[in-house]
Order: structure tokens, then C-alpha cells, then sequence
């Protein structure tokens, strides 16, 4: 799998090539700055994109603009996106074109490398990875007066807030020790009480929920 | 009085020939600069009427304890006439002298004559009740009295004595309303400028206040905080590396532990930078640093924003936190369920408003956070408006002037 690159701390991007590598990733090009990122995605055409949101030269968003326009022209790319700290504003932005292949993470997720790893190959296979604190976040939003989610169970939330993230089924049972029976069961009867359509399709699963969380009341 | 009076007649004496000469000189020597000889001419003159105004501002602090500083620009020593004349003309200290003048050969005549005239017309009127009548035509008037014989005089020196009352009483004042006269039109706006400086001094040490008390507050957050963990996990390492031939069981153990520390260390430091300067503000600027934090309030709010370009960062960051500040107060106290938020950029100026549908009875006393925010605008000479009836809704309205790039 082709893995572009772009992280402009030298220590960081090079533990981010070694992992990748060490974990069966091809690393087609290892970028520092905007520019370059926007040439690696053009000329590369990587599987999957690893993106800082903050890169020189202006040190600003230029990582995220970058993936965000790479996407537009080639619809589905998919982006993972890394900072250091995480805003609904900008997991909003990324989601909007609703077609998947869309990972938001905080730096620190690299500490646990299974995970990490895990996180792209499932962005890389159109899936979606959400930092738990966005889905915190958004789950804190609402949780005032929104009358569905009132009527989830402790546990119900549990799985809706792993789902969210981006898991499946299996990971979810996995993270929670118990059956997918089990999950099937729960992400059933969320669906249900929310009033959202099911799907089989986890991915679309995914989407559904994370637009029900994040559409305004 | 008496000496209320002397002083009234000099300078009624001075003030109109005075004035009169140095306003006709200057209109002259101005109007003549396009053929040249006001070029050469007008230094001196606006010298002169420089020396005369001085000179009045002499009288006006030792006659009348009235201190009318002057401020004129210094000149350069070796400026050629061009750059003089036209480097008098320019000093606003100038045109008031110029426009002080009129007023001193009218205004200033009269307020100097009075104290003068109501000393020594009395004294007239004592003259005629002496006898001084007998020389006089019959039926001349005194005042509003037609003197015919003895009586109508006495009754002359009576009104006389009522003036001369008058005179005791006012001539003094008089003159020295002559004074302050002066000083309103020639005087520096002095009350303006010590008030700027009045507030100037306020904000500035507001401005070093929060600032030390922000830099306070980071240190003891570091040193609690990261730092310490720093040292745990470094400690916890070193353990390891001792430990990890003898008990690798223990040694794993105490690696994930350091890792969470290092995870725990940095989400301090993450919301640490948030406090300083939010990353969404420095990525994005005021309009999407603000729509970020209305997403993580539990209050449903509605941001729009109007900004073409972005404010210098000490501005933005001011604003940000104003917002901030003004979000977190109407969430908490306001019971509101719906909050907009307006930004925009008009007239050079900054403008945010918040409004809330709650229950109103807001108050910028002190003590309120409203109160924090005003002094923490007043550094960048940003006002705060707050409109909280009983029962709501309240507005708060913030106004920085700035320019965007």
C-alpha cells in the first residue's frame, strides 16, 4: 500500500516512515511542506494520504486545504489527517463530500502504533477513523436536549460512540470483550431509537451516524 | 477690585490694538505667500503673534492664575523660510493662536473692559451726587436715572453704590472669566489629552497586570503540570532500563504507564496552548476560531461573520477571548437556549455582537467577567455595550478598531 506523507518535524515524520514501513507500507514520497504535498499528491497517486493540518510555509491549515483540494479532484482519496489538537470545525470539513476515506486524528493516536496502523488501512479501504474527542465532543453537544439520545442505554452510547469512531462490528465486540451477535444487536436497536436508516454497509453505517450527531438541532 | 480694574483697562488697552494688528499682519503676510514675499514675511509675523499670545498666557497665570501652556512644535534651527512657514502653518497650535485672535478683540474686549467699567462708571455717579450734577445739562441719564436737580443725583449715587456692590462682588470674577476665557480658545484641548493620558495609564497597567497574572498562571500550570510529568517519566525510564534484564514483566508494565504519562502530559500542554492562543485561531483566523468554539458550546449557536481579510493577532487574539468570555458568561447565567453570534468589520472598526434569548439582567459591574473583558478591550481601545433588560434578551456589543490585511 502507497502511503504519501507530510509531517514537517523531522523526528515525527521519520517514526511515522518507520512505522508505516515496518508495518508493510510503501512509502512513495516523505514531504515537509504545502507545496510539495500538493505535488506528491498529484504525481504519486498514493492509496492513502498522512497529513499534518499545520505545514510550512505559512503555518497555518495548509496540510488540510491540500488533502481537502486533492479530493476534489480525485473524489474518495483517501486522507488521513493529523494535529495536535482536534476541532469539529475542521472533522466537518472533511466529511462534507460524504463519500468516506476520511481519518481525523490527534498526533498522539501514533503512540499506540496497532491502532494507528489500523486507523489508516481502514481509511485507506474508503472507511472512516474519528478521534474519540471529536465524538466526545459532538456526543457532549447534544446530549443536552436531544430526546433520542436521551433514550440510549449506558451501554448503547458505549457502542454508538465506538461506531462513531469509525469501528466495526468486529473491533467494537473486540474493544468491549463480547459477541458481534451482541454489537449487531445494540447498533440495532441505536438505529432504532435514532431513526436512521440501516444499513449492512459499515462504512455508510458510519456516515449516518457521525451526520446525525453532527446536524444541528 | 481696584486692582481687578487696572488690570481690566490694560488689557483692554492691549487686547484689541493687539489682536487687531497680529490678525491683519498674518492675513497679509498669508495671503501674500503665492507671490513670494509671504514666504519670508510669515515666520515673523506668526513669531510675533506667537510672543503676544505668550505674553497673555504670562498675564492670564500671574493676573489670574490661569496656566495656559503653550504647545508649539519646535522648528528646526537651520530650516530654510519655505520649510518655517510652512512648518508654522501646519502646527495646529498655530490656527489656534489665528482663531483665538477674533475672539480676543471682541469676546476678550468685552470681559476685560466690564471689570474696568464697573469700577469706574460709580465712581462717576458718586461725582454727581457730590454736585457734579449742577455742571451737567439737565436731564442728562445716568445709567436708566435722568439727573434734574439733588434729588434724581443722590438717587445716581445710590444706583452708583449698587454698581460699585456689583463691582466688589463680580470684577474680580470677571476678569478671571476673561482668563478662561483665553485658555478655552488658546489653550491646548488639555482636558482631552490628560483624560487620553488618564486612560492610557489605566489600560496600559491593565494590560501588564493580565499579562503578568496570564504568564503567572502558565508557569505554575508547566511546572505542575508537564513538567513534572517529564521528570515521572523519566524516573519511571530509568527504572526501566535497570529493570528490564532482571524483570521484563515489571519493566513492560511500567513502559505503558510512562506512555500514558507522556499522552496525559500532552493533553495538558493541548489545553495549556488553547488558553494562550487557541490553535483554530492562529490555522484560521477570528471567524473560524470563533464558529470552532460555538461547535463546543451546548448552547445551539448561530455565528455569522463578515470579515474580508484578518485583524493583526494581539487583536484577534483580544476579540477571541472577548467572545469567549462573553459565550462561557451567557451559557452559564443566561438559561439561554439559543445564542447568535455577528462579526463583522465596518468603518475601521471591529464590531461583535452576541445576543441571547435568555433571561437577561446582565450587569458589567465590577466583578463580573463582562467587567474583565472591557478592561482587556480597553488595551486596544475597544468598548464593550451591554443591553440586559429583566427578562431578556441581552446583547452585548464590542467595538476594537482596527484595520484588516
Amino acid at each position: 500500500m502507497r502511503v504519501v506523507l507530510a509531517e514537517d518535524l523531522f523526528l515525527l515524520r521519520d517514526g511515522l516512515v518507520r512505522l508505516l514501513e515496518a508495518h508493510d507500507f510503501e512509502i512513495a514520497a516523505a514531504v515537509e511542506s504545502g507545496p510539495e504535498l500538493a505535488r506528491a499528491l498529484a504525481e504519486r497517486e498514493p492509496d492513502v494520504a498522512v497529513v499534518d493540518v499545520r505545514l510550512p510555509p505559512t503555518h497555518t491549515d495548509e496540510g488540510l486545504q491540500c488533502a481537502l483540494e486533492a479530493r476534489r479532484r480525485r473524489p474518495g482519496l483517501p486522507v488521513l489527517v493529523l494535529s495536535q489538537h482536534v476541532e469539529q470545525l475542521y472533522a466537518r470539513e472533511l466529511l462534507a463530500d460524504g463519500s468516506g476515506g476520511v481519518g481525523y486524528l490527534l498526533k498522539d493516536r501514533v503512540f499506540d502504533a496497532e491502532q494507528f496502523v489500523d486507523a489508516v488501512r481502514r481509511v485507506a479501504a474508503g472507511g472512516t477513523a474519528m478521534d474519540p474527542q471529536v465524538i466526545q465532543q459532538l456526543l457532549a453537544r447534544r446530549s443536552g436536549g436531544d430526546r433520542p439520545l436521551a433514550r440510549l442505554t449506558p451501554r448503547e452510547l458505549e457502542v454508538l460512540e465506538l461506531m462513531a469512531q469509525g469501528r466495526t462490528n468486529a473491533a467494537i465486540a473486540g474493544r468491549l470483550v463480547v459477541t458481534e451477535r451482541a454489537i449487531a444487536k445494540h447498533t440495532a436497536n441505536i438505529f432504532a431509537k435514532l431513526g436512521l436508516e440501516v444499513s449492512d454497509d459499515d462504512n455508510r453505517r458510519v456516515l449516518a451516524v457521525l451526520a446525525y450527531l453532527d446536524r444541528g438541532r | 477690585m481696584a486692582r481687578a480694574a487696572v488690570r481690566g483697562l490694560a488689557l483692554t488697552l492691549v487686547s484689541l490694538p493687539g489682536s487687531v494688528l497680529c490678525f491683519v499682519l498674518t492675513l497679509v503676510s498669508v495671503a501674500l505667500i503665492p507671490i513670494g514675499v509671504g514666504i519670508v514675511t510669515t515666520p515673523y509675523v506668526l513669531r510675533g503673534v506667537r510672543t503676544f499670545a505668550n505674553w497673555r498666557r504670562v498675564l492670564a497665570a500671574e493676573w489670574g492664575g490661569v496656566r495656559i501652556p503653550p504647545s508649539y512644535r519646535p522648528l528646526p534651527a537651520d530650516a530654510n523660510p519655505w520649510a518655517r512657514t510652512f512648518g508654522m502653518l501646519r502646527d495646529p497650535a498655530t490656527w489656534r493662536d489665528l482663531r483665538w485672535l477674533p475672539v480676543d478683540m471682541t469676546a476678550g474686549f468685552v470681559t476685560a473692559l466690564l471689570p474696568f467699567a464697573l469700577v469706574v462708571y460709580p465712581l462717576e455717579g458718586l461725582a454727581l451726587a457730590i454736585g457734579l450734577w449742577r455742571v451737567m445739562p439737565d436731564g442728562y441719564w445716568y445709567g436708566f436715572v435722568p439727573v434734574h436737580g439733588q434729588a434724581s443725583a443722590l438717587g445716581a449715587g445710590v444706583l452708583a453704590l449698587g454698581l460699585l456692590l456689583v463691582a466688589h462682588l463680580f470684577a474680580v470674577r470677571l476678569l478671571h472669566g476673561h482668563f478662561l476665557l483665553t485658555r478655552a480658545v488658546l489653550g491646548a484641548r488639555r482636558g482631552e489629552l490628560s483624560e487620553r493620558v488618564r486612560v492610557l495609564t489605566e489600560t496600559r497597567r491593565d494590560a501588564v497586570d493580565t499579562s503578568a497574572a496570564e504568564l503567572r498562571r502558565i508557569e505554575r500550570d508547566l511546572h505542575d503540570g508537564a513538567q513534572a510529568r517529564l521528570v515521572a517519566m523519566g524516573m519511571d525510564l530509568g527504572t526501566v532500563e535497570a529493570l528490564i534484564e532482571k524483570d521484563p514483566a515489571q519493566a513492560r508494565e511500567l513502559l505503558t504507564r510512562t506512555r500514558q504519562s507522556s499522552a496525559e502530559a500532552l493533553t495538558e500542554l493541548r489545553e495549556l496552548v488553547r488558553g494562550i492562543h487557541p490553535p483554530v485561531l492562529a490555522e484560521r483566523g477570528l471567524g473560524d476560531a470563533v464558529r470552532a468554539l460555538a461547535l463546543r458550546l451546548p448552547v445551539t449557536t448561530e455565528v455569522s461573520v463578515e470579515l474580508p481579510g484578518r485583524a493583526e493577532a494581539p487583536v484577534e487574539s483580544a476579540a477571541y477571548f472577548a467572545v469567549s468570555e462573553v459565550l462561557t458568561n451567557a451559557v452559564k447565567h443566561s438559561g439561554a437556549d439559543r445564542i447568535w453570534v455577528d462579526l463583522h468589520h465596518a468603518g475601521d472598526h471591529l464590531r461583535v455582537s452576541v445576543t441571547d434569548n435568555g433571561r437577561g439582567g446582565a450587569v458589567t459591574g465590577a466583578g463580573s467577567g463582562l467587567a474583565g473583558v472591557e478592561r482587556r478591550l480597553g488595551t486596544f481601545d475597544g468598548v464593550l455595550a451591554v443591553s440586559s433588560p429583566a427578562g431578556g434578551p441581552t446583547m452585548v456589543t464590542m467595538e476594537i478598531p482596527c484595520a484588516l490585511s
